[in-house]
């Protein structure tokens, strides 16, 4: 658990860290809250020959509402969104996955950003930002560019990120009246990654669902958008009858792996009981019963 | 009954105070000095090349790449150790183990050469650049299909041994448990599998080896829950090089958490004291966490296959258990010498049985070497867990209630002290009492009532009983001894002239406050404040010889040893306050601090009076000075016993077992320190929880380890364990000078099957007999499934 040898630099801006990227090439990694990185290079995993350290420029945690969306800067901690009032008012499954990522000492430094990303499918931010409907602001040498979350990972470490791009903002859509929703994992301790989690978003009219997100982690070698489970939820009445049958679908969108986590019937099983244990909970969240 | 008033004053804090911890003081500044803040000038840092095959002949080991990286000074291969004849091993067990291999490897993770470099990135370094060309054998992992005819035999360095088996071990009376069974009205069967397990205590191993070559001294700061006994293991292993006992020291510093895992002797630190010897510069070994997982000693993989036999009445008359225990390649555990089971024996548990008998088989599989006992004296675990299980299941076949059946087999508190079937003297026990007093502090009978309004409605709760007992404190001469070195442990006490004292114990501390329970046991004894009582231990150039701390033996032996030597000085200061009074020794009375003429209690002298004398005004005649010393040879061991109930409710829909509540009566006899009492309780419950429902180490069918890391090697945390609810009776040993009988197990020992026997409970009607643990969600999901009862 001794990493190799490696470079290192703390650029002031953004525009350094990005000509550093350039210079460097596939050679370089970015480290932010490094909960992801560092492990990978203590067990040798990851050798990165140039480390470029972003923690030193300022102005790149925040989270605020603004232009429609909620904004959460490149730097911006686990931490820190758990702590937020307005997360906490306004997006419960963004709440209920912040306060679920690794432990407090991991939540201390690891970031929303560098969650996304590192794009492990076991991850939490990845499907929770699927069913919120997110997207990412990518910085690099040409200017900023934005890819909608469902366009951002690419497969397992991979996004649509290029090398010499850094994640800078995260926005999720300000949710419309009567919406709610909510992250349910199962994990084996505390600080595990997830055996299955199921993240959903829904808003509610007149009593029935008028959109849908749901988000799956770490059941697929990518974190799943539950389509066809969103589907067969939309312009139906919020009723017993409909949450069971897309969490039936959700759980058959499910694509898991037998694992120390557990065989694919019961990881499956798990995205169903999930599904619907969260539609209940984000109901409740959206007619403002909780 | 619980708390008996102390006799001393809180200033002098004697037993029962529950006075803080003195070496919390540094711990809880960061002062503390473990192996790995040994930095020495010119020290040398080793890193260990291991396997990734579990079994594969080793055809080539290229080091030039890694002599190559500049600051890597040697790379250290089984051939260089040949030369020394140090390739090899023993075990304390009397197996051998190897150091560094020649022929092959025989576990994943085993080392198979090192390298030696000027810090310890270079180290690592130079380990990924060492090449080693395997080429695999076939795998042994399955210790019945290992004990099978034409299985592939793994110790081939073992001239003529022709299969895996190590040993066969048998205890009681064989035809009368026979025949009890034949007769018997009910006989109840159920194999139970205690898993791998690693204490994965908080500081890994390590050592720093210094040879100096000018005056052939060896000293070795070390991870050893043991020192003095290592010292004389590597006098006798390695006189051949020169190495003579007086020349070797070893130094135990702070140790953050021992448990077994640090009694034996790991390949690490003899290659170190090689490594140094060769170079006669200091070098640090330091274990990482994955190492420490993956090939540090390992516990428990017992396969046990249990009856009973009993009446419908709910009498239990016989029990047997027929084993398979998992060794991996060698046989490392650390048992007392002539019980290589350990104290496994002790599974007729709380009860009055008739008839039982026992055997158990060890084999040899591709997997690392071990057998400790962790938390828990030799094999004490797996016969409570084994037992628990089994009365558990008798209770329900005869439809009996699970504590109304422990109630009614108990032994009686007036049928001690109670020989078992298998030889054993309890000492004391009122095994009744602790389960009365459990069963009203969780409100049992309201708990039964609960559960059976949830059943009606398809939820699914249960409660568990463990009605323990423990056997702890070896032991006594005539029958314990590692290597031939009995295992009496011992004192050196010596008074200062202010009164002050000093005592140094031959047992090591590893996180249980010995620093503060051994000064409480003198201030008892002597009315000197505990907070005047400097303890140390482990190091073997001061501290008086003895065989460690592990097994709940420090209390029982060592603390009877500083007790003795305590009266010992008494009975000098009362010759010296006679002297100073001008009256006769018979005329004295002893209240905890002072003598006093009987009938006249003005007329006085303090112990610190005493003291003084002693070194300015010794009676004529007598030497001056006041010290004394006690090596205590224990005339039995201690039984220190428990009732824990345990409340778990399960989630349909995902298996998840839930510790609703907890509740742990102990017993350990006269308590010392409450606070420290508790403490050790909440720890080993916490420990008694994570392989009941967390920790395992399998291997898949190539030998690979499964869990090797703390990402899977689930160690609970604070988040997982529930509020414990502790309470205690007080039944002292009879035998030991301040009645005490240890306490640092009996949580760990006593807890695991008060959980698999709620979570049982909980899924019986629907037909569950037992689950075995580690009991996880994906477990027990697919018995609800199975009974058609998941969400
Ligand atoms: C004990 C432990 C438990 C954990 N448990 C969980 C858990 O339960 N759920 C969970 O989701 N995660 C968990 N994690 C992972 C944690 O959340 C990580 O911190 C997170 O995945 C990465 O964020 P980071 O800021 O630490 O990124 P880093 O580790 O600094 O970087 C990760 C990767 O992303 C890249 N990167 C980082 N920031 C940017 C950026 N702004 N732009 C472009 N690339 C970037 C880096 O180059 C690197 O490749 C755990 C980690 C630990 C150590």
């Amino acid at each position: 658990m001794i990493p190799a040898s490696f470079d290192y630099s703390s650029p002031k801006t953004l525009s350094e860290a990005i000509s550093l990227l350039q210079q460097h090439g596939a050679d370089a990694k970015i480290l932010s809250g490094g909960q992801s990185l560092i492990p990978l290079m203590k067990l040798r995993m990851a050798a990165p020959k140039h480390v470029v350290d972003i923690n030193g420029i300022d102005g790149l945690a925040y989270i605020k509402e603004s232009g429609g969306f909620l904004t959460i800067g490149a730097l911006t901690r686990e931490a820190d969104v758990d702590a937020s009032q307005l997360v906490h008012d306004r997006y419960p499954l963004l709440a209920d996955t912040a306060g679920v990522i690794g432990d407090p000492l991991v939540r201390n430094l690891a970031t929303v950003a560098g969650n996304l990303a590192h794009a492990d499918p076991a991850n939490d931010h990845p499907a929770t930002m699927l069913a919120l409907g997110a997207s990412v602001v990518a910085t690099g040498p040409k200017g900023a560019r934005t890819i909608a979350i469902s366009d951002f990972f690419t497969g397992i470490f991979t996004t649509t990120l290029a090398p010499d791009e850094i994640l800078t903002e995260i926005r999720v859509p300000m949710p419309q009246a009567g919406s709610g929703g909510a992250y349910l994992k199962v994990e084996r301790k505390v600080g595990d990654f997830a055996a299955a989690a199921v993240a959903v978003q829904i808003t509610l009219d007149g009593g029935s669902f008028t959109s849908a997100g749901i988000g799956l982690t770490n059941v697929g070698p990518m974190p799943i958008k539950a389509t066809r489970a969103e589907k067969a939820l939309v312009g139906k009445p919020a009723v017993e009858s409909t949450i069971v049958e897309a969490a039936r679908i959700a759980a058959e969108e499910a694509d898991p792996a037998e694992d120390l986590r557990g065989s694919v019937d019961y990881k499956r099983s798990l995205v169903r009981v999930l599904t619907a244990r969260a539609l209940r909970l984000a109901i409740t969240r959206a007619k403002g019963e909780h | 009954m619980s708390s008996t008033t102390p006799r001393t004053s809180p200033e002098v804090g004697g037993m029962g105070h529950s006075i803080k911890r003195k070496e919390d003081a540094r711990f809880l500044r960061g002062q503390g000095k473990f192996v790995d803040d040994v930095k020495l000038p010119g020290m040398l840092y080793l890193d260990i090349v291991r396997s990734p095959y579990a079994h594969a002949k080793i055809t080539k080991i290229d080091t030039s790449k890694a002599m190559a990286i500049p600051g890597v000074l040697a790379v250290v291969t089984g051939e260089l150790l040949k030369q020394y004849n140090l390739h090899w091993m023993p075990t304390l067990m009397s197996d051998t183990q190897m150091v560094l291999p020649v022929e092959k490897v025989m576990h994943q993770g085993q080392e198979v050469a090192a390298v030696l470099a000027t810090s310890r990135y270079i180290a690592a370094d130079g380990v990924q650049a060492v090449e080693v060309d395997y080429e695999p054998l076939p795998v042994v992992v399955d210790p019945f299909k290992a004990l099978e005819p034409g299985a592939t035999v793994l110790r081939t360095d073992k001239e003529g041994k022709t299969d895996n088996h190590i040993w066969h071990w048998e205890a009681g009376d064989k035809a009368g448990t026979e025949q009890a069974f034949a007769q018997a009205e009910v006989t109840v069967k159920q194999d139970i599998y205690i898993p791998r397990i690693n204490v994965a205590s908080i500081e890994t191993c390590g050592c720093v080896a210094h040879f100096n070559k000018t005056d052939g001294k060896l000293t070795v700061w070390m991870t050893t829950q043991a020192p003095h006994a290592i010292r004389t293991v590597f006098a006798l292993v390695a006189g051949h090089v020169g190495l003579s006992e007086e020349k070797i020291r070893i130094i135990s510093p702070d140790i953050g958490g021992g448990f077994g895992g640090k009694v034996p002797v790991y390949p690490g630190y003899v290659i170190a004291v090689a490594a140094s010897v060769l170079t006669g510069a200091p070098v640090k070994w330091i274990e990482d966490r994955i190492e420490n997982l993956q090939a540090s000693s390992f516990a428990r993989d017992y396969h046990i296959t249990a009856e009973l036999a009993g009446k419908k009445d709910g009498t239990m008359q016989a029990l047997r258990f027929k084993t398979i225990a998992d060794h991996g390649y060698t046989d490392a555990a650390a048992n007392p010498s002539k019980f290589p089971a350990g104290l496994f024996h002790i599974a007729t548990g709380s009860y009055d049985f008739q008839h039982a008998f026992m055997e158990v088989d060890a084999a040899y599989t591709n997997k690392p070497p071990g057998g400790i006992a962790y938390r828990c004296s030799f094999r004490v675990t797996e016969a409570v867990h084994a037992i628990e299980r089994m009365v558990d299941i008798f209770a329900k076949d005869i439809g009996m209630d699970p504590a109304d059946l422990r109630k009614k087999n108990f032994i009686k508190p007036d049928q001690f002290p109670y020989k078992s079937q298998f030889g054993f003297e309890y000492d004391s026990g009122n095994y009744i009492g602790a389960l009365d007093l459990a069963m009203k502090r969780i409100g049992y009978d309201d708990l039964r009532k609960e559960q059976a309004e949830k059943r009606a409605k398809g939820e699914l709760m249960g409660i568990g009983i463990s009605s323990f007992t423990e056997i702890v404190g070896a032991g006594p001469s005539k029958h314990y001894d590692i290597l031939g070195i009995k295992m009496f442990d011992s004192c050196e006490l010596r008074i200062h002239p202010t009164g002050k004292a000093i005592a140094r114990f031959g047992t090591k501390s590893q996180g249980q406050g010995h620093e503060t329970t051994y000064a409480q046991i003198i201030a008892e004894e002597l009315g000197i404040p505990a907070e005047h009582i400097a303890v140390e231990e482990g190091d073997t150039d001061t501290a008086p010889y003895g065989l460690g701390t592990y097994a709940s033996r420090s209390t029982p032996v060592a603390g009877a040893a500083g007790a003795m030597a305590a009266r010992k000085v008494r009975d000098k200061a009362r010759k010296i306050a006679a002297y100073l009074l001008e009256v006769a020794e018979e005329d004295l009375d002893w209240e905890p601090g002072k003598f006093f003429v009987k009938g006249s209690p003005s007329k006085s002298k303090t112990i610190q009076e005493c003291a003084f004398a002693a070194y300015t005004n010794n009676p004529p005649g007598m030497e001056p000075g006041l010290e004394a010393v006690n090596y205590y040879d224990p005339p039995n061991l201690t039984y220190p016993f428990g009732s824990y109930i345990c409340v778990v409710d399960i989630d349909k829909g995902t298996g998840q077992v839930k510790v609703r509540r907890f509740v742990a009566v102990d017993d350990c006899g006269n308590i010392i320190n409450p606070m420290i009492v508790d403490g050790q309780i909440h720890g080993g419950l916490a420990m008694g929880l994570a392989p009941a429902l967390y920790e395992e180490i399998n291997y898949d069918a190539d030998g690979n380890i499964q869990g090797g890391s703390l990402m899977d090697y689930l160690v609970p945390t604070s988040m997982e364990t529930p509020s414990w609810e502790t309470d205690k009776t007080c039944t002292p040993s009879p035998h030991h000078p301040i009645g005490a009988k240890g306490v640092g197990e009996s949580a760990t020992v006593g807890a695991p099957p008060a959980i698999a026997n709620a979570v049982v409970d909980a899924l019986w009607h629907l037909g569950v007999r037992h689950i075995d643990i580690p009991i996880t969600p994906p477990k027990v999901w697919a018995l609800l499934k199975e009974k058609g009862v998941a969400e």
